[in-house]
C-alpha cells in the first residue's frame, strides 16, 4: 500500500510537468495583452509598449517559460501582474472561502442524499421514492445561478434570516461563519444531492437484489442493519466514484456560485484573473486546481480499499 | 443558577438570536461606509494605470496641490498659493503647513518635485506641460519652483486634473519609481488611509479615516476642490461582480451605496424609498465611433462622412441607459454637454430626420463595393457593449461586408492595438465611452488627437485639428477658447476622428441616509449619515 502511495504522488511530477506546459502555452497563445488592459481605455499605443517591455511581456517564449519553470521549482508562483502581490499570498486569502464552500456543501450533500437514495431504492416504486426522483430531476434542470438567487430572494431578502452576500472567515467563529454558507452551500449542492442520491438508489437496488442480502433477511437481521451495514457498505465504491468526481466538479461549480453570493474564493480569482490577463494567478491556480484533482483521485482509490477488501493495489 | 434563572436567560438568549440581523449593529456603524465600487481595484496606482477605479482609489488617500471645482476651475488644495514672476514664466508654489504623509513623514517639497515628474512622464496634460518646462525645482521644505520656456495659463489646472491619472503627491521614495513600473505602497497624504492589511483585490478594499490630515480652510466642497473633511471612520469597498447580489445587498442594508447599477437593477431600486438613485456627476459621459484611419474602407474621409445619416443618437443612447430622455443627451459633439466649450459647430449631420437610404447612396458615392469591414467590441462592459449591438445592427443594415467581433474587454482592448489590415487581424469599428472630464477640454481629449501613428487608437492623421489643440493651450481667456473649440468641432465633423453617438449619466444608487456626497466621482469625505 505504502509502495502504491509513493508511485501515484510521484506519478503526479509529470501530470503537473505536462499542465504546467499546457497552461503557459496556452495564455502564450491566447488574446489578450495584461498591458493595454494595465494601460487603460485612454492610453495610447506607446504607453502600452512601454508597460509590455516594463512587464517582459515582450521576450521570447522559450525565456518566459524557462523562468517560470525554474520559479516553480523553487516553490515561487509569482507575483501578479496587477496587484503585484506575490500569487501564493493571493490564493492563501482565497482559499479558505473556497474550501469552506466545499466542505459545507459536501457535508450537505453526503448527509442529505446517501438516506435519501437509500430510502427511495428501499421504497422503490412508492411514493417517496417518486417524490426523491422528482426532486433529482428538478435539481439537475435548475442552474445553480437560478436556485441562488431565489434562496437569497427568499431567505434574505424577504425573510431576512441570512445574509445576501459576503464571507466571514472561521477564526471570526462558527455562527457567522455558518451564516455566509449557509445559502450559498444549498444553491451549490442542489445539484449533487441530486447527483448522489440518483447513484445511491440505483446501486441500492442492484445491491438488494444480492443473494446476501436474501441471506441476512433470512437470519433475522432488522431492516437498518440490511440496508445500512450489508447492503450500504457494498454499495459504497460508486457512491464514492461520484462523489470524487463531485468534488472536482465543485471547484467549477463554486465559480457561479462565488460571483452570486460574493464570495472571495478561488473561483472568483480565477475568472478575474483570465478577464485582466494576470498570467502568474491563472498559472498559479490552475497548477494548484490540477494537483487537488491528483491528490482527490488518490483519495478515492485509498478509500476503495476501505470498503471493498478485495481491492488491493 | 435555578431553574427558573435558566429558563429566563434561554429565552432571553432566544429573544436576542431571533432579532434580524441588522437589529445587533453597533452604534460605531455610523461612521462605517460600505460600498460597491464600479469594479474590482487591482492596481493601487493612480500614475501607472488609467483605470477608474484606481484614480478613485488615489482620490482616497493622495491629495493633490490644485483641485478642480465643479466649474473646472483650479483652486488650491495642498498649495497655500503661488507667485508667479517674470510674466508668468517663473512660477513658485507653497504647500500649506501641517500636511503629513500616511506613514507619518512631513509632505515636503521634495516630496512634490519627483511626484510631479512622474505625472508629467504619463498623463497628457502633463506631457504637454513638461514641453514648456526648463526646470522643476526645491526652493525649500515647502516651496517648489516651475521655470517656465514661456507662460502655460493652464498649468494650475493640469496639476488639479480629476481623472487619468492625477498629479497626486506621493513620498519622495515613492515617487521616484519609474512611471512604467508600479509603486510598491500605497502612502498619500489624504483623507483616508489605505489598510494594505485587509486588502484582498477582487474582494474588499478597506480605508481608514487619516486623523491628521489637515483639510484646507479654503472655499467649499466641490469636485476636487474645498476642504475634504472625513466624517467617516472606516470606508470599505466590497466588490460584488454580480449586479443583482449587489441591489440585493443594498436593499438589505449589507451595504450603503452601489456605485453603478445597470438600468435594469436601477427600475428595482427606484422602488426602494431608502435608495436614492441619482447621477453620480451631473455632466455625462460621451460615447464614440471609433474608425480606423489606416486602412479601408475608413481610410476615405468620404466613407467615414457616409455613415453620418444613419447615426441617430438618441437610439444609440438608449441601448445604454434606456428611455428615459433625462438620462442622456443628443446632439453631442466634441465636448462634454453643458461645460464650456461645448457648441454645435459642424454637428449638422448629425441632426434632423435619419436616413438609412441617404447613408447607402453616399456609400456609394464614396465607391463602396462590398470590401470588408470589421466591427470590434466587448461584451463585458455595459456602455461599450450596448454601443456595439447597436453599431453591429447598423452596419449590417447598411449593406457593410462586415465581420463583428464581440469578445471580452480583454481581448478588445489588445485587439484595437493592432495597425494591422483586416486580413491580418485588423479592425475597422469600434464603440467606447469617455468620462465627462476627460472631454471637458482639448487636454486630454485623446480621440480628438490627430497626430497619426501617435495618437489614439485608429490613429487619425489631422493636422488641422493638432494645430488648433496647441492654439488652445495658449488661449488668453475663456472666448478665446470656445473660438478654438468651435473650429476644432468644425475641423473634427468633416475629418471625422471618430463620430459622437449620444452622451449619458452615469447613475448611482445611495442610500438616502447618507448626506452631502460630493458630486462628480464616487468621493468619500463630506459624506456624512444623518
Amino acid at each position: 500500500m505504502f509502495a502504491y502511495i509513493v508511485r501515484r504522488v510521484l506519478a503526479t511530477i509529470p501530470v503537473m510537468a505536462i499542465v504546467a506546459l499546457f497552461v503557459f502555452s496556452l495564455l502564450y497563445i491566447a488574446p489578450g495583452d495584461p498591458a493595454a488592459v494595465i494601460a487603460g481605455d485612454q492610453a495610447t499605443p506607446e504607453d502600452v509598449e512601454r508597460i509590455r517591455q516594463s512587464l517582459g511581456l515582450d521576450r521570447p517564449y522559450l525565456v518566459r517559460f524557462g523562468e517560470w519553470v525554474f520559479r516553480i521549482l523553487r516553490g515561487d508562483l509569482g507575483v501578479s501582474i496587477f496587484t503585484n502581490l506575490p500569487v501564493s499570498l493571493m490564493i492563501q486569502q482565497r482559499i479558505e472561502p473556497t474550501l469552506s464552500l466545499m466542505v459545507v456543501t459536501l457535508l450537505l450533500a453526503v448527509t442529505i442524499a446517501v438516506p435519501m437514495g437509500v430510502v427511495a431504492a428501499w421504497k422503490a416504486g412508492t411514493w417517496i421514492d417518486n417524490a426523491v426522483m422528482s426532486f433529482a430531476v428538478l435539481s439537475f434542470s435548475v442552474p445553480v445561478f437560478v436556485v441562488g438567487y431565489l434562496l437569497a430572494y427568499i431567505f434574505a431578502l424577504e425573510l431576512d434570516w441570512l445574509p445576501v452576500q459576503g464571507y466571514t472567515p472561521f477564526s471570526n467563529g462558527f455562527g457567522p461563519w455558518i451564516q455566509n454558507l449557509i445559502l450559498p452551500a444549498v444553491a451549490l449542492g442542489s445539484v449533487y444531492i441530486a447527483l448522489i442520491a440518483r447513484i445511491t438508489r440505483a446501486t441500492m437496488l442492484e445491491v438488494l437484489q444480492q443473494d446476501y442480502i436474501r441471506t441476512a433477511r433470512a437470519k433475522g437481521a432488522g431492516q437498518r442493519s440490511i440496508l445500512f451495514l450489508h447492503a450500504l457498505k457494498n454499495a459504497a465504491v460508486p457512491i464514492v466514484t461520484v462523489i470524487g468526481i463531485g468534488i472536482a466538479l465543485l471547484i467549477g461549480g463554486a465559480v457561479v456560485t462565488e460571483s452570486v453570493f460574493a464570495i472571495p474564493g478561488l473561483g472568483r480569482l480565477t475568472v478575474d484573473a483570465i478577464l485582466r490577463r494576470d498570467y502568474p494567478v491563472i498559472q498559479g491556480v490552475v497548477l494548484l486546481f490540477s494537483f487537488v484533482y491528483v491528490l482527490v483521485n488518490l483519495a478515492i482509490d485509498l478509500l476503495y480499499t476501505l470498503f471493498d477488501p478485495r481491492i488491493r493495489y | 443558577m435555578n431553574r427558573r434563572d435558566l429558563l429566563r436567560t434561554s429565552a432571553a438568549a432566544g429573544a436576542a438570536a431571533a432579532l434580524p440581523r441588522f437589529a445587533t449593529a453597533q452604534p460605531a456603524q455610523n461612521r462605517l461606509l460600505k460600498m460597491v465600487p464600479q469594479a474590482n481595484l487591482t492596481s493601487l496606482d493612480p500614475i501607472w494605470t488609467t483605470a477608474n477605479i484606481t484614480r478613485n482609489h488615489g482620490h482616497m488617500i493622495y491629495d493633490s496641490l490644485y483641485g478642480l471645482d465643479a466649474n473646472f476651475a483650479p483652486q488650491p488644495q495642498m498649495a497655500e498659493g503661488h507667485v508667479l514672476d517674470d510674466g508668468g514664466k517663473v512660477v513658485t508654489i507653497t504647500l500649506r503647513q501641517g500636511l503629513k504623509f500616511h506613514d507619518g513623514e512631513p509632505v515636503r517639497a521634495q516630496d512634490v518635485v519627483p511626484s510631479i515628474n512622474r505625472w508629467m512622464k504619463r498623463n497628457p496634460f502633463g506631457q504637454k506641460l513638461a514641453t514648456v518646462v526648463d526646470a522643476l525645482e526645491v526652493v525649500d521644505d515647502r516651496r517648489v519652483r516651475f521655470k517656465l520656456k514661456r507662460p502655460f495659463p493652464l498649468l494650475f489646472k493640469a496639476l488639479g486634473q480629476v481623472s487619468n491619472s492625477p498629479a497626486f503627491i506621493m513620498p519622495q521614495r515613492l515617487a521616484e519609481t519609474d512611471a512604467f513600473q508600479q509603486v510598491r505602497e500605497a502612502i498619500g497624504s489624504g483623507p483616508f488611509k489605505f489598510k494594505a492589511d485587509e486588502f484582498n483585490s477582487g474582494s474588499l478594499v478597506v480605508y481608514e479615516k487619516f486623523a491628521d490630515y489637515v483639510p484646507t480652510p479654503n472655499g467649499t466642497p466641490s469636485l476636487t476642490a474645498g476642504p475634504k473633511v472625513a466624517y467617516m471612520d472606516r470606508v470599505e469597498w466590497h466588490i460584488i461582480v454580480d449586479a443583482a447580489t449587489a441591489a440585493a445587498a443594498l436593499q438589505t442594508g449589507e451595504i450603503d451605496w452601489y456605485e453603478q447599477p445597470p438600468p435594469e437593477i436601477q427600475q428595482l431600486l427606484r422602488r426602494n424609498r431608502q435608495i436614492s438613485i441619482e447621477a453620480i456627476d451631473p455632466l455625462p459621459l460621451t460615447g464614440i465611433l471609433r474608425f480606423n484611419h489606416l486602412h479601408p474602407p475608413f481610410a476615405d474621409k468620404k466613407m467615414r462622412q457616409a455613415i453620418l445619416p444613419a447615426i441617430n443618437q438618441e437610439e444609440f443612447m438608449q441601448a445604454v441607459v434606456g428611455t428615459d430622455a433625462s438620462l442622456f443627451r443628443t446632439g453631442v459633439g466634441l465636448f462634454t454637454p453643458g461645460t464650456p466649450l461645448a457648441n454645435d459647430a459642424g454637428l449638422a449631420p448629425l441632426m434632423g430626420p435619419r436616413s438609412l437610404d441617404r447613408a447607402k447612396a453616399l456609400m456609394r458615392e464614396a465607391g463602396y463595393t462590398n470590401q470588408p469591414m470589421r466591427l470590434i467590441g466587448p461584451t463585458d462592459i455595459l456602455a461599450p457593449a450596448a454601443m456595439t449591438q447597436m453599431g453591429a445592427d447598423l452596419v449590417r443594415r447598411l449593406g457593410f461586408n462586415a465581420d463583428i467581433v464581440l469578445t471580452d474587454w480583454g481581448t478588445t482592448v489588445t485587439r484595437r492595438a493592432s495597425r494591422e489590415p483586416l486580413d491580418r487581424g485588423g479592425w475597422s469599428m469600434l464603440f467606447t465611452s469617455f468620462s465627462s472630464v476627460d472631454f471637458v477640454d482639448p487636454a486630454a481629449h485623446y480621440p480628438m488627437r490627430g497626430n497619426g501613428t501617435s495618437a489614439w487608437f485608429g490613429w487619425p492623421t489631422i493636422p488641422r485639428l493638432e494645430e488648433l489643440r496647441d492654439a488652445w493651450f495658449d488661449a488668453p481667456d475663456l472666448a478665446a477658447e470656445q473660438a478654438l473649440a468651435r473650429e476644432m468641432q468644425t475641423v473634427a465633423m468633416d475629418e471625422l476622428p471618430y463620430v459622437p453617438v449620444g452622451a449619458y449619466l452615469s447613475i448611482t444608487a445611495i442610500k438616502r441616509n447618507l448626506t452631502g456626497r460630493v458630486p462628480g466621482l464616487a468621493l468619500f469625505w463630506n459624506i456624512r449619515r444623518s
